[in-house]
């Protein structure tokens, strides 16, 4: 929304259907909505809340839409970001020009726990380390796009994509009717293409795609059973897996076959015993060197946390002009750098004013929202800031966009921001339009994470 | 110095394994004071050596086998031709600037005990190396060297609590010290002819090196509180000891695993003698 009173072109028609329609039946849907998410069983588990170890991530039932030709200009600004860091990663775990460059630092990289010394010099299959990323954007104005956060490891949340669509087509079917939404259902087509297509050229025949789950216990099980069951490819734990002789089999009723392509959601730390840590039971013994024989890929690659990391984030501009020579179309958020002695006296000087995060932090977890804080909280976080600077960035607070959402009071403007899901296969870039909405259901807030209290919108992408 | 090495792994269960896939570092590379003269490496099981250099720069082999295994020996026999360079290792490979050894692991993070322990040695004045010489006396002069209490899954800080380990605690102390002074470190692994004649021994040895600039890597040996010498054959390097173990297995199925380790050293060559 444009503020109070200016309604974007986008939701016109949403804002007349909203007027028309009484509150009981907005009421109506919304719960049904939750009864359909209950029924479903789509529960998020929430690390370090004992009483609520599985809960519903709350879902508003007014979707956030964007126009073509912005979702446009989003859609190339992502690829452009994605085809970047896949080059940059081949460069940090290969030749390392643009450490000789001076664009980013030596020690930011090899002093980075999320850096894998064990990918030195080994190639992965088509030189792609990300094939699957969800980059968090926001938006602060009518033009620009800003992107908080590169996930390259394992993202999640398309699953809520993908669910929320399918809830707002049962429960509101005239709003389709009115509003042309491009579709989000090939998406699992999409990343299946994708896997495909990132075979090792030594597989023969048509690659065997699995997904690789830590199992039953982990917060986003359902959305790996869920994702392995939309595209129709096994779901495995790693003791259905073994390697021999440097090729990764799956065991089946059948006898063992041979897996080609892993769709991982298992951190590089439990993949393999014999390399990363040796107590876990999650990976598969040997598949390092499965992986680095060239005889199966991973996605993502091992090692992509060098991209997504908060320290890395801030050299993003640079990364984009280095790699492909152009300006960069998505903008970054302005951050100082803590590990940099001028810019940590920024920080420690205007803490009240900035959003202090831990560079290793994830799910809001370990963040100083300054104007929120109290003096006891900036007081903890000076005092960390001063004893380990490296370990955290500072960025101002964005003036976010908000979205029309239901809420107790009727429907009131909330904070809000898009995860798209980028997808790098061998040929070209896929990006389903939309993503994964979330927003901050509490008035005012900027957090949106579903673990600390964030909802989810469908995202409308229109065709016109 | 002429040294051969007789490095005998077994592994005996009660009943026995389905499977078993094993990484090994157990091949020494030449460097400048070291001088690989031969060296096999032998399975007991009819198997493919699959050899590859880890990030690090070592030499592994792998392996899978299929069972039934009720035995498994791995079987070193080599000769190296050793220098004393005072423990100065140059023309080692190496894969990444010194600084990556400035990395945390969670073997060797510092607790504020170690962290404690290093300052004071840090705020002496002198020149690194000194400093350096000085960490590796104090853990020398400070453990107690007692086997069985620790295994490979002790942390720096513990084994810094109890003031006593085995060769490997040892390294593990030194490194997360001298990273937490600044100085790139890393552990060691290998193996070290005795001056008392106790050539039989029940494992390798494990020392560490850190990093000077002027210098570059000097290898540092608190569990015997000396400078490497000719007496030391290095084999592998690594952030700590899982990075240079010689070796990492998993195993399916099998039970009462019975591991003995026979360890060999012997001066080859009295000519050779400097």
């Amino acid at each position: 929304m444009n503020g109070p009173g200016g309604v974007r072109p986008a939701y016109a028609m949403l804002a007349k259907w909203l007027e028309a329609t009484p509150r009981e039946v907005i009421d109506y849907r919304r719960r049904e909505a939750e009864f359909i998410f209950r029924r479903i069983g789509i529960t998020f588990a929430v690390y370090g809340n004992a009483e609520a170890q599985e809960r519903l991530i709350p879902f508003d039932i007014i979707p956030r839409i964007l126009m073509a030709d912005e979702w446009k200009k989003l859609a190339k600004g992502l690829e452009q970001r994605v085809t970047a860091i896949n080059h940059y990663l081949k460069d940090i775990y290969g030749k390392r020009e643009i450490m000789r460059a001076g664009k980013v630092p030596e020690d930011l990289i090899f002093e980075n726990p999320v850096f894998r010394p064990e990918m030195n010099g080994k190639p992965v299959p088509h030189n792609i380390y990300v094939h699957i990323a969800g980059i968090d954007v926001v938006r602060v104005n009518e033009n620009d796009f800003y992107v908080l956060e590169d996930n390259t490891r394992v993202p999640s949340g398309v699953s809520y994509m993908l669910e929320n669509r399918e809830i707002m087509l049962r429960l509101f079917p005239e709003l389709f009717i009115d509003h042309r939404v491009e579709p989000v259902d090939n998406y699992p087509d999409e990343l299946l293409t994708t896997l495909k297509s990132v075979a090792p050229v030594s597989s023969s025949g048509e690659p065997n795609v699995v997904l690789l789950t830590p199992g039953i216990y982990n917060s986003a099980y359902y959305e790996h059973s869920f994702l392995a069951d939309k595209l129709g490819i096994e779901i495995v734990e790693g003791r259905d897996l073994f390697v021999k002789s440097n090729i990764l089999y799956m065991r089946t009723t059948e006898g063992p076959q041979r897996v080609d392509v892993i769709y991982r959601r298992v951190d590089d730390d439990y993949l393999d015993p014999l390399v990363f840590r040796p107590d876990s039971s999650l990976g598969v013994p040997g598949l390092m060197s499965a992986y680095q024989a060239g005889n199966v890929t991973l996605a993502n690659a091992v090692g992509t946390g060098v991209a997504d990391d908060k320290a890395v984030y801030s050299y993003m501009p640079e990364i984009v002009k280095f790699y492909l020579g152009e300006e960069p179309l998505l903008k970054n958020v302005e951050t100082w750098r803590c590990r940099e002695k001028d810019h940590l006296k920024y920080v420690l000087d205007n803490i009240d004013e900035l959003v202090v995060k831990e560079v290793h932090g994830s799910g809001g977890y370990g963040m100083l929202i300054g104007p929120k804080a109290d003096k006891n909280q900036i007081d903890t976080f000076r005092h960390k800031l001063k004893t380990d600077p490296r370990n955290y960035i500072a960025q101002p607070t964005l003036a976010l966009s908000t979205c029309p959402t239901a809420v107790n009071e009727g429907v009131a403007p909330r904070h809000v921001d898009l995860r798209p899901f980028v997808l790098t296969g061998r040929n070209r870039v896929r990006i389903v339009p939309g993503g994964l909405t979330r927003v901050a259901l509490e008035k005012g807030s900027l957090v949106v994470n579903s673990s600390q209290g964030g909802g989810t919108k469908d995202t409308w992408v229109l065709d016109r | 110095m002429r040294i051969r090495i007789v490095h005998e792994t077994l592994y005996r269960y009660d009943t026995p394994a389905k499977s078993a896939i094993q990484l090994l570092r157990m091949t020494p590379r030449n460097h400048d004071s070291q001088y690989v003269v031969r060296w096999r490496v032998d399975v007991s099981e009819d198997c493919r050596l699959d050899q590859r250099e880890d990030a690090f720069g070592n030499l592994t082999h792998s392996f899978t086998l299929d069972g039934p295994i009720s035995e498994l020996r791995i079987g070193v026999d080599g000769e190296v031709e050793t220098q004393d360079t005072a423990g100065v290792i140059r023309g080692t490979v190496e894969r990444f600037p010194a600084s990556l050894y400035l990395r945390e692991t969670d073997l060797t993070k510092p607790d504020d005990a170690i962290v404690e322990f290093a300052e004071k040695i840090g705020k002496r004045k002198g020149a690194s190396l000194e400093k350096l010489h000085r960490l590796n006396a104090s853990i020398f002069e400070g453990f107690t060297f007692l086997p069985n209490e620790t295994d490979t899954k002790t942390t720096a800080a513990e084994s810094f609590a109890m003031k006593s380990g085995v060769c490997q605690d040892y390294s593990h102390v030194f490194v997360a010290s001298a990273r937490h002074l600044g100085i790139p470190a890393r552990y060691v692994g290998g193996y070290f002819l005795r001056g008392d004649g106790m050539n039989q021994q029940q494992a390798g040895h494990a020392w560490s090196e850190a990093y000077l600039d002027d210098l570059g890597w000097v290898a540092f040996d608190p569990a015997n509180g000396i400078a490497a010498t000719d007496a030391h054959i290095r084999v592998a390097i690594g952030l700590d000891y899982m990075g240079a173990a010689p070796v990492r297995g998993v195993r399916f199925g099998g039970t009462g695993e019975k591991l003995s380790v026979n360890v060999n050293l012997d001066q080859s060559s009295r000519q050779s003698q400097s």
